[in-house]
């Protein structure tokens, strides 16, 4: 490295230290409802169980369960900036203990997977620190500078030789750049990028701690290519394969004109910061880039601010009172694989008793031939024997050993069972799902007649409605998730009152939506039709209060039994 | 900028060829080339000639050669289409490394298998099994299909 490079990369590196990671001030969040507040103003917005962003919802049209809920359950909603702010902080902290250039506490915290705990009784092992650096893929700092000198001392020497060869070579290449370094060798330095075998100015080559120099649109391409394509963002080497990690200020730096590019480099980078984080997760809402942080991890009801984003913070999934994390997990695992086909398989066709084909009967005659070309087996359907001896005396087949016969039918019988019962769950979880998804329309609906309707009525006197939407929102949903609980529950007494419970719930919802679909334009009578609603939102919210307070008591006071193997 | 990479490669490969390889574009495509390894001295491979074909994707050197031998060849990580498992010319190839590398890692991969990581299982199977038989048909493979 010649004495004009190093005095370069020195000011790069006083840079590093100014502007600790290279948030530029032009970094904007993804997503549009933050916009609005620059970095610099941008508090980070503490919502409670509360939604702000639905002014129109009176206190009682709360989300789902307020009541169950543990009130202390304060979280917080990051959008990717104050994400990495965030993540920023822990390292500082971090630092303040092990005092090292930032990255590299990155680069070893993302190591340890953001375990501090770890990292200091690693790094404060005085045997292993050299062990600890070289699996990080991280030039120690304590023998950096050793190493620097060495490093000097080789591209001092590869220096002079590729002099020598230029030399050489000069006759034969045409006239280049390279020909100014012989003539005047005080001027800028160039360089030759092995990797696209340009000649540069030396003020456009960098490189890490490593010593190897590449032109930086040979690194842009490089980063682009490892970010956009491979997905790579932690854990990016140096192109020259020599084990040694990028690290975060240098990427930020190189690719500062590529947009999307850094947007995706942040993203992956604050990916391992969050999923290594027990109380902070992705908002799964589409597209969306903020994440959410809790003070602890529990089945807590979050929504996020800017995609409105209602999930359940410990499995990211939907919102799913009053099932447990659990139990819904087993639940989709079993609506998706298809053993439930099997069971279908099982209850409703036979084997072939020759070549094992799986036979559905569609016909009501008992004597059947396989259709299997290279089998073509004659049975009798009942007693799965050969069909002839039935052919003169049909009724020999019921003498056959009666235990055997029964063990197939009871088998056959209780798999049936199983399925029917698995299909009534299914198809009532499944027909609320539907109705969830179509009373996205009946909103619409809803508010354009409530648009109507306000040439009658004030504003506020129509606000019923979009009350009785959400009411019936809610009812739906905890419905739908109702059937799943109920599939895993043992019967008992409680359990009895829990389907009375739904029953009465999804009576009311039931009619509650038939009022709002349709009898609502139909109506003329407009106070006697808001009456009517308004009762039956009320009615039907406290049915879904009660059933989950139910639900809830019944978690504390342990009285649900499961059915583990369902 | 791939095309001047690539040229300034075969430069260096006629000025200083690696030993027992050489290579070079199979007409005038650039982005084409041939290449050939003679068989190591310490492997069953002695004495034959190895064809390779070599094809440098658009953005090289950001994306790795695809490379493939054209020549039969009984080996454990090198299949019946010629297709070889080497890790530099997939996930741990790199823009630093150069066709010259390149062909000099297949040349020791030649004299030493990875039976650990086969594309060939049976071939494995026999390496690390029965050495002997493994030469045998190699050299049988080679004088046949190489010689």
């Amino acid at each position: 490295m010649s004495s004009d490079d190093e005095q370069y990369q020195e000011e790069e590196e006083e840079d590093d230290e100014d502007d600790h990671y290279y948030v530029d001030p032009s970094f904007e969040p993804f997503t549009p409802s933050a916009t609005s507040s620059t970095s610099s103003e941008h508090q980070l917005q503490s919502s409670k169980r509360s939604k702000p962003y639905l002014p129109h919802e009176q206190p009682s049209m709360l989300p789902a369960g307020t009541h169950q809920q543990d009130n202390n359950f304060e979280y917080v909603v990051l959008t990717q900036e104050e994400i990495w702010k965030y993540m920023e902080e822990c390292i500082r902290e971090v630092n303040e203990v092990i005092k090292l250039p930032e990255t590299t506490v990155r680069l070893l915290l993302h190591h340890f997977r953001w375990d501090k705990e770890k990292l200091m009784e690693r790094f404060y092992d005085p045997h292993h620190q050299d062990e600890l650096f070289r699996q990080a893929h991280i030039v120690n700092p304590f023998t950096k500078q050793q190493q620097q000198q060495q490093q000097q001392q080789q591209q001092a020497h590869t220096h002079f030789q590729r002099h020598t060869r230029r030399q050489n070579s000069t006759a034969s290449a045409s006239a280049s750049p390279s020909t100014n370094i012989l003539s005047n060798p005080l001027r800028i330095e160039h360089q030759m990028c092995t990797i696209c075998c340009c000649t540069k100015p030396s003020n456009d080559m960098s490189g890490l701690e490593c010593g190897h120099a590449f032109c930086t649109s040979c690194w842009r391409s490089y980063l682009t290519m490892k970010i956009m394509h491979e997905g790579i963002g932690q854990t990016i080497p140096c192109p020259a394969k020599c084990d040694i990690l990028v690290d975060d200020g240098k990427v930020l730096e190189l690719i500062k004109d590529q947009d999307d590019v850094r947007r995706k480099y942040q993203h992956l980078i604050t990916n391992s910061f969050v999923e290594c984080n027990r109380n902070m997760r992705w908002c799964p809402g589409k597209n969306c880039t903020n994440a959410i942080k809790a003070p602890y991890c529990d089945a807590q009801l979050v929504t996020c601010t800017s995609c409105h984003t209602s999930f359940c913070f410990q499995c990211s999934e939907q919102w799913h009172e009053p099932i447990k994390c659990k139990w819904l997990k087993k639940w989709h695992k079993k609506c998706r694989d298809d053993s439930e086909t099997s069971n279908w398989i099982a209850a409703n066709t036979k084997e072939c008793p020759k070549c094992h084909a799986t036979i559905e009967k569609n016909g009501g005659c008992n004597h059947l031939i396989c259709k299997n070309l290279s089998c073509k087996y004659d049975f009798c359907w009942v007693c799965l024997g050969a069909w002839e001896p039935h052919g003169s005396s049909w009724y020999n087949c019921n003498r056959f050993n009666e235990d055997d016969a029964k063990k197939a039918r009871d088998e056959q019988e209780r798999s049936r069972a199983a399925l029917q019962r698995y299909l009534h769950y299914y198809k009532r979880y499944n027909n609320h799902h539907e109705s969830l998804r179509l009373e996205s329309k009946l909103l619409e609906q809803v508010q354009k007649r409530m648009e109507i309707l306000q040439q009658q009525m004030s504003w506020i006197e129509v606000q019923f409605l979009q009350n009785a939407c959400e009411v019936l929102r809610q009812c739906r949903q905890t419905l739908m998730y109702t059937y799943p609980f109920a599939f895993y529950l043992k019967r008992n007494n409680n359990s009895i009152i829990f389907e009375q419970n739904q029953a009465d719930l999804e009576h009311a919802t039931e009619e509650l939506s038939g009022y709002l679909e349709r009898d609502i334009s139909e109506t003329i009578n407009l106070s006697e039709m808001k009456q009517k609603v308004q009762d039956k939102y009320r009615y039907c919210d406290n049915r879904r209060k009660v059933l989950l307070a139910h639900v809830y008591e019944g978690y504390d006071t342990d009285y649900w039994e499961y059915c583990e193997d369902a | 900028m791939a095309l001047k990479r690539i040229n300034k490669e075969l430069q260096e490969l006629e000025k200083d060829p690696p030993a027992n390889c050489s290579a070079g574009p199979v007409n005038d495509d650039m982005f084409h080339w041939q290449a050939t390894i003679m068989g190591p001295g310490e492997s069953p491979f002695q004495g034959g000639v190895f064809f390779l074909s070599i094809h440098f994707p658009a953005d090289y050197p950001f994306k790795p050669p695809k490379i493939t031998f054209t020549t039969k060849i009984y080996h454990p990580n090198i299949n019946s289409n010629g297709a070889i498992c080497l890790d530099i010319l997939r996930s741990q190839w790199s823009p630093a490394l150069t066709i010259s590398k390149v062909l000099l890692s297949i040349c020791s991969l030649l004299t030493d298998p990875n039976p650990d990581d086969p594309l060939v299982p049976d071939i494995a199977r026999l390496y690390k099994t029965d050495r002997e038989k493994y030469n045998q048909t190699a050299r049988t493979w080679t004088n046949k299909y190489a010689m």
